[in-house]
């Protein structure tokens, strides 16, 4: 809202120097220009991606997103298998880090005594810090051989019979990398839906429970939808964390540009195979602006489920008034 | 009086070390390949322990990234795993309105090595096995294509797991190379390159990433370099030369490989597959590219003079970290040409 007019003097004189000490304009003056320098370098990306990627997007043209090869010497390139590998792994490591993580939110929150769930938290979040690359190494030297010695066996003696647990697991393979994934990501969830959580007034809680509700029934029924734009809001977090994962990726998920039905399959994604084959790529090569195109379907692919997901959720909100 | 003769002092002493001095302070920046990292390091400091102004900086971000920094002038010298092709040599003339010189510097192998439980012993490869296994057609450890070279070894009746190196690089082109001159169906297939598209396989990241993969995949084999796999203790198979001998990879038999390929002018070569009893089959040069024409003559100096020293005593640090050292006759073809660097 714009400074009430009854307190800036109308008079030409002196009025400049009594509105800047008012402080408004120069508020809204820099925080439009932060703002909008967000804009210009996200602008100034896209720009680049587009214009490194001129050859492969004149001559491949759409076929570039449906093809599924990827040979550098015949220099024939199609995107689907990473698009797979990158919505593949991004959705098993939603799939099992939203649960924990707002399992674990909500503990922290609503159910653990305050200086515990204060010093867990903390723990938590340092996990948020720890480097990819850390994560990478601890996936294949760790998490890989405790998948092949002990989860798969078992996963696959109970649902081998569904298609995406069939084949031979050879320790790398999509699976590995989307629960490494999914390790990276709850972090993020857990912080922001706890401080998302924290911030329902307690008289909800109350309300619900003078109500004649259990405890867990208000922390279910009221608090948590009450929070839930808040722990979407973590989700996309992490969803994006988990698209652009480079270095992690890389080093479990067997760097195979193939399409399987089976998760124990190795696959590929989008930012492992730009950090892989970048540095031996010659300046504006083919080879080079193909993968340049990669980061812009990459770009487009996040702001695409982006999106769709706001859209669902303006379309629930909406539903539900 | 003491002030104008304590300045004047200071003056002629600043004029004396500018214009006297051979040893100006110098800072060289090169980049490229990652496989010669380990030499080209240890290189750069010793030389500079012995002119302590000059400093080489090396950054190993790929033989690519090499050529394109070295063509573009944001680097002094570039080095890559793999000569120059001729479009990428007209580009360099194009842009810097000079030619480029290729240096061979030390050489390296690439070598087969697996992950079988049972078998203690080396394993022998001939070529069509290697290239059976890479192309996905010879499946198990006991085809016929293996057994035949390993007979007094008992093969397991298990799936070969393929790894292969998902990062282009020169050791990829070293291996794709070989395969393509040994293999009709691999160089009309996958072909010879940095980065290819494999038939099959694992691909892990950098020559860390083969190997960790070999060692956690029961029944695997991948490729890596030489060193790697002296370092790391892995087993190593012995390849089967155009002669017709089982050799093993050691910095002498990658020497012998290279002594028994004639040298061209413009020392661009592949020494994949060369005749020679003792050669080991899957060796390679590495090049530092330099330009035909520097014209900054302080920094012309300086990269001359180290093309002189690593040619005499950089090759003799050589051994000692597993590259193979030149032989003898590129040596002296080397310094002849170092003096058409204008």
């Amino acid at each position: 809202m714009a400074t009430s007019p009854a307190t800036v003097p109308q008079s030409s004189e002196g009025s400049l120097f009594k509105r800047l000490r008012a402080g408004d304009p120069i508020a809204h003056t820099l925080t439009g220009m932060a703002a909008s320098t967000i804009l210009t370098i996200t602008a100034l990306l896209v720009y680049n991606l587009w214009i490194g990627s001129e050859l492969p997007r004149s001559l491949f043209g759409w076929g570039f997103v449906t093809g599924s090869s990827w040979d550098p010497v015949a220099e024939k390139f199609g995107a689907l298998p990473f698009i797979y590998g990158t919505l593949m792994t991004s959705l098993l490591a939603l799939l099992v880090a939203v649960p924990v993580g707002l399992g674990a939110a909500i503990f922290l929150a609503e159910l653990a005594p305050r200086g515990a769930s204060d010093a867990l938290t903390f723990m938590i979040e340092l996990l948020a810090a720890v480097p990819s690359v850390i994560y990478g190494l601890l996936g294949i030297f760790l998490l890989v051989p405790f998948l092949q010695t002990v989860v798969v066996p078992v996963l696959v003696a109970t649902l081998g019979f569904l298609p995406i647990f069939q084949g031979q697991f050879y320790g790398v393979s999509v699976f590995s990398a989307g629960i490494i994934l999914a390790i990276m990501i709850v972090p993020f969830i857990v912080s922001v839906s706890r401080e998302v959580l924290l911030a329902v007034p307690q008289d909800q809680r109350e309300a619900a429970l003078a109500l004649g509700s259990t405890r867990w029934e208000s922390t279910w029924k009221v608090v948590v939808p009450y929070a839930m734009s808040g722990i979407f809001g973590s989700v996309f977090l992490a969803l994006a964390r988990a698209l652009g994962e480079t270095m992690a990726v890389t080093m479990v998920i067997g760097n195979k540009p193939e399409i399987a039905a089976s998760l124990l399959a190795p696959g590929y994604s989008i930012a492992a195979v730009i950090a892989n084959e970048f540095a031996e790529t010659t300046s504006r090569s083919m080879h080079q602006q193909v993968l340049f195109e990669l980061g812009l379907v990459l770009f487009a692919l996040t702001v695409i489920i982006n999106g769709a997901a706001r859209l669902l959720i303006l379309s629930m909100k909406g539903g539900s008034k | 009086m003491t002030n104008k003769r304590l300045s004047a002092a200071v003056a002629a002493l600043v004029l004396l070390s500018a214009c006297g001095s051979s040893e100006q302070p110098q800072n060289l920046t090169g980049a490229g390949a990652t496989f010669p990292n380990p030499i080209y390091s240890k290189w750069f400091s010793e030389y500079q322990k012995l002119h302590q102004l000059i400093q080489i900086n090396y950054q190993s971000q790929g033989s690519g990234a090499g050529i394109s920094q070295v063509t573009e002038g944001t680097v002094d010298f570039g080095a890559s795993d793999q000569p120059m092709k001729p479009e990428q040599i007209e580009k360099f003339k194009t842009t810097r309105n000079t030619g480029v010189l290729h240096f061979p510097t030390v050489m390296g192998a690439v070598v087969p090595t697996y992950n079988l439980a049972e078998v203690t012993t080396e394993l022998n490869f001939t070529p069509a096995a290697l290239a059976g296994i890479f192309l996905g057609k010879v499946k198990k450890w006991n085809d016929p294509a293996i057994a035949s070279a390993n007979k007094d070894v008992k093969l397991p009746a298990s799936d070969i797991v393929v790894v292969h190196r998902s990062d282009g690089s020169g050791t990829s082109f070293v291996f794709t190379d070989y395969l393509s001159k040994v293999s009709p169906d691999w160089a009309a297939g996958p072909g010879a390159a940095a980065a290819v598209s494999w038939p099959v396989g694992l691909g892990g990241k950098g020559n860390e990433g083969v190997i960790g993969l070999v060692k956690q995949t029961p029944n695997s084999i991948g490729y890596t370099e030489m060193i790697y796999a002296l370092q790391n203790k892995l087993p190593m198979g012995t390849v089967q030369n155009a002669a017709g001998k089982f050799v093993k990879a050691s910095p002498a038999s990658v020497t012998e490989a290279a002594a028994s390929v004639p040298m061209p002018d413009d020392f661009r070569v592949s020494i994949t597959n060369p005749a020679g009893d003792g050669a080991y089959p899957i060796s390679s040069f590495t090049w530092l590219l330099i330009p035909e024409t520097i014209k900054d003559a302080a920094k012309k100096a300086v990269i001359v003079d180290f093309l002189k020293w690593m040619l005499g005593p950089g090759q003799a640090m050589a051994p000692a970290l597993e590259y193979a050292p030149l032989p003898a006759a590129v040596v002296t073809k080397e310094l002849a040409a170092i003096a058409t660097i204008k």
